[in-house]
């Protein structure tokens, strides 16, 4: 009998902290497991920049600026199944907290009236993606399959989420490993 | 004369004349989720979590008196799913940061949507803008996590006799105000010690300066789901 063939996974920190991401590589020794089974394409761990058709694709983060809108759109059209992973991509997490905020008033509070930068300049190099007015959950921006929440969700929940995917399961993350915090 | 009973998820429950759906099957020891309803007072009616099927009808188990020989559905995929709903609703209409919140492990709100296993907000956040209060110097208000269940209100009046609390608007202006001329919670006589300080189900009314004296993960709800800690102890129980 032929091998598997292995199943390509795509990874992305949007308005994240890696936090998500580090909690991932918590799995320990299952990242045997899991890299007997998957191949990455675009991850931080690949340093890749695009991504091709995938089987599973897992977002951290929120939407806060307009690359992270292409990012999340090219994710969503080249994953099979989009995974929401973690409480920023869930429902924006800490950098949400800025949406009672005008972001004309936050970016002038950091840059240009913090002690020491009173004439400094809020940057506007055009390499820069501009800031969204707010910052948004992926699944207000594009169709998402599945959640899994925690900040970060914890390794083992991870690993359990992720091996109901690879088996063809409906992954489900329950009591006590669901958790928002 | 025996006690009449009715049929909860098809399993029998006696119930007393005048005794409300959610009352008596929590003396059965069997659990309906419920978030306005509290032991000491009398049913509210405004969460709808408590919601269970009688005869074809959504309604509110808190509120509705048993009748002899009723079918009620409550642990059914259709009502958990309406339940799971109504607490996505909740989530988007304030802001629930979980991880910076001092109340999570420890709130209701967040206990019922794991066990309902509620993994997404699904709406659209309204984000709103809603400054806390934090003139008095023991309790903290953070308005943010207000799902006005008025708990607060009621047992301010109720058990207080200070009416610190109020609900003031309609809908979806609704808000929760502190009766002071400058609506601030030091300009009142609310005390820590007052009935009111601790019956909040969410993370608005905090003490302060005891905020993590529990860490996370040794919290309530860490060590057994809500399911089972809503209901009365039972004798023999410790
Ligand atoms: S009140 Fe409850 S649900 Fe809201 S942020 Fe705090 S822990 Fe989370
Ligand atoms: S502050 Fe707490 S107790 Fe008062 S209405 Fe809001 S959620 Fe209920
Ligand atoms: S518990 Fe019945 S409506 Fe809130």
């Amino acid at each position: 009998m032929s091998t598997p063939r292995k199943l390509r996974v795509a990874t992305v920190s949007l308005a994240g902290c890696f936090g998500c991401h580090m909690s991932l590589l918590d799995i320990d020794e299952h990242v045997f497991a899991l890299l007997d089974k998957v191949e990455l394409d675009r991850s931080p761990l690949t340093d890749l920049k695009t991504c091709g058709p995938c089987d599973i694709g897992l977002v951290e983060g929120g939407v806060c600026n307009s690359e992270n809108v292409h990012v999340l759109r090219e994710f969503r059209a080249q994953c099979k199944t989009l995974v929401a992973m973690g409480a920023c991509a869930i429902n924006g997490g800490l950098p949400a907290q800025r949406n009672h905020l005008d972001v004309g008033q936050c970016l002038s509070a950091v840059f240009q009236s913090r002690p020491g930068m009173d004439t400094a300049e809020v940057p506007d190099d055009p390499e820069l993606p501009l800031p969204l007015d707010k910052v948004h959950p992926i699944h207000e921006v594009v169709r998402v399959d599945y959640f899994l929440p925690g900040c970060p969700p914890s390794g083992e929940a991870i690993w359990q989420f992720i091996s109901d995917l690879l088996a063809g399961r409906t992954p489900r993350v329950s009591y006590p490993l669901l958790h928002f915090d | 004369m025996s006690q009449p009973t009715f049929l909860l998820d098809g399993q029998s429950v006696p119930f007393d004349d005048g005794q409300m759906i959610l009352e008596a099957a929590r003396a059965a020891g069997r659990y309906i989720p419920h978030l306005c309803w509290h032991p000491d007072f009398p049913p509210h009616g405004s969460c709808k979590l408590c919601v269970v099927k009688v005869a074809g009808r959504h309604v509110s188990a808190c509120a509705t008196p048993a009748r002899a020989g009723a079918e009620v559905e409550s642990d059914t995929p259709e009502i958990n799913t309406e339940r799971r709903t109504l607490l996505q609703m909740l989530f988007v209409e304030g802001n629930h940061f979980c991880p910076a919140c001092e109340k999570s492990g420890d709130c209701q709100l967040q206990a019922m949507a794991y066990d309902l296993e509620m993994t997404t907000p699904r709406f659209r956040h309204f984000f709103p803008d809603r400054p806390v209060d934090a003139s008095h110097p023991e309790v903290l208000l953070d308005f943010n996590r207000c799902i006005y269940c008025e708990l607060c209100v009621r047992a301010s009046r109720e058990q207080d006799g200070k009416a610190v609390f109020a609900l003031t608007g309609r809908g979806i202006n609704k808000k929760l105000a502190v009766n002071a001329e400058s609506g601030r919670l030091a300009d009142t006589d609310f005390a820590a010690n007052d009935k009111a300080a601790h019956i909040c189900p969410v993370g608005v009314i905090l003490k302060k300066r005891v905020g993590f004296a529990v860490p996370i993960g040794e919290r309530t709800y860490d060590r057994a789901p809500l399911h089972e800690v809503a209901l009365p102890k039972l004798e023999g129980d410790t």
